[in-house]
């Protein structure tokens, strides 16, 4: 193991963190908000991937696609805000939890029945499309790294979002206690809805951002959906720095795991256990990182404030 | 003899001659059981559309007999399965079952099939078990033994004596088998073995891992979105220009559409190409591409030559199905022309065939599919048939 090699896995790491955060981003902010679970987020995500590679079958120009799926996006998002989420906002968790699986599944054939079952391909904007030595026959696509820059600026738009703004301070209000702002004249519905449709919008641009790298099928929110519930019960749920250090932590966690499982267990036994074992004990850690997490501290490691 | 005891009677004799004529043009039936939902639906698809494609080019008659096609989706899992199955048999009265896509479904659906009398035919599951020792009369297999797709870039990497390979697979009991099947036919150095959780998205790590080890090639067995996806990350890691790149359903026009140019060059196994040069087949591709606008991959040939077996079959039979040894019989003759050329079957009803070495090419139209680069085995019979009890 050469240390060339360590900090490219290093790096890896932190790159697939930042994936996740820009998934766990819209999902947060929708669950921190409005004490929502959106299961459908997922399902929102994917769609994201869809209308990219639609407009830009369409356009031919990666950026104008981008925009116009997440404008798509957000009316879809603000569409199902009005046909179905705003009508359990009041109900308990488990029938949220029922009624946006639901989603999932809807949303899942329809992708199918419109785009087909067969998965779809996004290419690399041609000015991104280089790539950098990381090391000796390693090339890093330059794409990654603007994945890593977009994570980061949307983790600081955030942060500036939610500080700084006057929306923001009334996100954090509606938060903490939603009826008081409601009964000092801020229509909180609208306010929730503008927060969910915000809460599509990030999850379309992930979906759009990872395009490039990843396949665009249906069921391709199935797999991220969980890994981002993950980063926000180890982050602390509802709270957005607590997700935005959590998926760097499960991203570095779970290459390093993967990366280096089989050679540190080779020291301990023989090569050929230790290549079975190995990879069952790297795909575990960030699940076993999520339970001592929830056993030392319950609320996450970041708990938002004020609840 | 009244008026209207005369009525009755040649009311009677007509009603009569209605059901003798109705069974006489009794419908044969078909039950198909294919992924149809969920991400591997493109794999169901084909060997739904194989089928049905090659009911439309027979004219809608097997054997002479008119024929209906019953599609069941299993939605891959083994429970829905066997209900859909048992719903074919008992309320459907099929006669034949054509399915399934994937090995679990394969053992859950196969007794209530095979123990029903009815004839089971895999257009691409082909366990181990089931070649062995758990043959059964009524299974037929018109793929291959899973093990043979695996071997094929084994047996190709050892003639052509390529060095330090670095293999990679699921961590599942099919990415083991893989790995396996390979190295019982490569015997030389292996740079590293690497298994990946089902399912994974981001395969950086691995990159990382392969770029330092320095393979002389790199052998690949991860089915579906998950091919995709480090199809198209290794190409970007700049690593597809100097590492031979070998693999198992992991290139394929099922996953090509989404691969597209990352793909080119690549290597894989399989018994069949779109490209095959022989008459029957370039009528299927041509056929299929018209009426699915897509190019086929094995799934949809293997199921088209399972109709294909039971024409065959059929027109030994002259049609009858009710007599089963003879049907039986006449299905082991395998009396039909196979899109793959030569085509027999072994004792424990799968085939011997012919194997090649596949490479991944862009047509002159734009699209993606595998060409033909070498034939790898002739004549392939698997290693199980040994252990089958039936002679």
């Amino acid at each position: 193991m050469s240390t060339g090699l360590f900090v490219v896995q290093v790096l890896n790491g932190l790159q697939f963190g930042v994936l996740l955060f820009l998934i766990a981003a819209g999902l947060t902010l929708v669950f921190g908000v409005m004490d929502f679970i959106n299961l459908a987020h997922g399902v929102q995500y994917m769609l994201g991937a869809y209308l990219a590679v639609a407009f830009y079958a369409l356009t031919g120009n990666f950026l104008i696609a981008l925009v116009l799926a997440l404008a798509a996006a957000l009316l879809f998002g603000l569409l199902l805000e009005f046909v179905v989420f705003r009508h359990l906002y009041d109900r308990d968790h488990l029938e949220q939890v029922i009624a946006t699986f639901g989603i999932i599944i809807f949303l899942n054939q329809a992708v199918k029945t419109v785009w087909g079952a067969a998965p779809l391909t996004l290419p690399i904007p041609e000015i991104f499309s280089g790539s950098i030595v990381l090391m000796p026959g390693l090339l890093y696509p330059v794409w990654r790294l603007v994945i890593i820059a977009s994570g980061l600026v949307v983790a600081v738009l955030l942060y500036v979002l939610v500080s700084r703004t006057r929306v923001g301070m009334l996100v954090r209000a509606g938060a903490t206690n939603a009826r008081m702002v409601s009964a000092l004249g801020v229509d909180i519905r609208r306010l929730f809805m503008v927060v969910f449709g915000f809460g599509t919008m990030l999850a379309a641009f992930a979906g759009a951002m990872i395009a490039p790298i990843l396949s665009v099928e249906p069921g391709m929110g199935d797999t991220v959906l969980i890994l981002a519930f993950v980063v926000m019960v180890i982050g602390g749920i509802g709270s957005m720095r607590g997700a935005f250090l959590a998926a760097l932590l499960i991203g570095l966690v779970d290459t390093l795991g993967r990366s280096f499982a089989v050679d540190i267990l080779r020291l301990v036994m023989p090569p050929s256990p230790a290549r079975t074992v190995g990879p069952a004990i790297a795909s575990m850690l960030i699940y076993v990182l999520m339970a001592l997490v929830l056993y030392f501290r319950p609320a996450g490691l970041f708990p938002a404030r004020g609840r | 003899m009244t008026r209207s005891k005369l009525f009755v009677t040649v009311a009677a004799a007509a009603l009569f001659s209605v059901v003798v004529q109705a069974q006489a043009q009794e419908k044969l039936k078909i039950g198909v059981i294919a992924t149809l939902s969920g991400p591997p639906a493109v794999l169901g698809q084909q060997l739904r559309n194989g089928v049905q494609l090659a009911v439309k080019d027979l004219g809608g008659k097997l054997g002479g007999r008119e024929v209906e096609v019953i599609v069941q989706d299993d939605e891959l899992k083994p429970d829905v399965a066997v209900s859909k199955a048992k719903a074919l048999i008992d309320r459907d009265k099929v006669d034949f079952v054509v399915g399934p896509i994937f090995s679990n479904i394969l053992q859950a659906i196969f007794k209530p099939v095979t123990d029903a009398g009815v004839i089971l035919i895999s257009p691409n599951a082909g366990t181990s078990n089931f070649a062995g020792k758990e043959c059964n009369a009524n299974f037929f297999v018109t793929s291959y033994q899973n093990d043979q797709a695996f071997g094929v870039a084994g047996k190709y990497a050892q003639d052509a004596g390529l060095k330090k390979i670095f293999l990679i697979a699921p961590n599942y009991q099919a990415g083991r088998d893989a790995l396996a099947g390979f190295k019982s036919f490569y015997k030389g150095e292996i740079a590293d073995e690497v298994y990946v959780p089902l399912g994974q998205l981001d395969y950086s790590a691995e990159l990382a891992k392969i770029a330092a080890a320095s393979p002389g090639a790199i052998y690949v067995f991860l089915p579906g979105g998950m091919g995709i996806n480090f199809v198209k990350q290794f190409r970007q890691a700049g690593l597809a220009d100097k590492t031979v790149f070998l693999s198992a359903f992991t290139v394929d026009e099922s996953t090509l559409p989404a691969q597209q140019d990352a793909a080119v060059g690549f290597f894989g196994g399989a018994n069949w190409a779109p490209n095959l040069d022989n008459p029957q087949n370039k009528k299927f591709v041509a056929g299929y591409e018209k009426e699915f606008g897509a190019v086929p991959a094995t799934y949809a040939f293997q199921s088209y030559d399972a109709v294909l077996l039971i024409d065959g079959a059929l027109k030994l039979t002259k049609g009858n199905v009710t007599d089963k040894d003879a049907l039986r019989a006449a299905l082991r003759k395998a009396d039909f022309t196979s899109l793959r050329g030569s085509f027999k079957f072994n004792t424990n009803n799968y085939p011997i065939q012919d194997f090649y070495l596949v490479k991944v090419a862009k047509r002159s139209d734009g699209k993606f599919q595998t060409e033909i680069d070498k034939k790898v085995f002739t004549n392939f019979a698997d290693l199980h048939a040994k252990d089958c009890p039936m002679k």
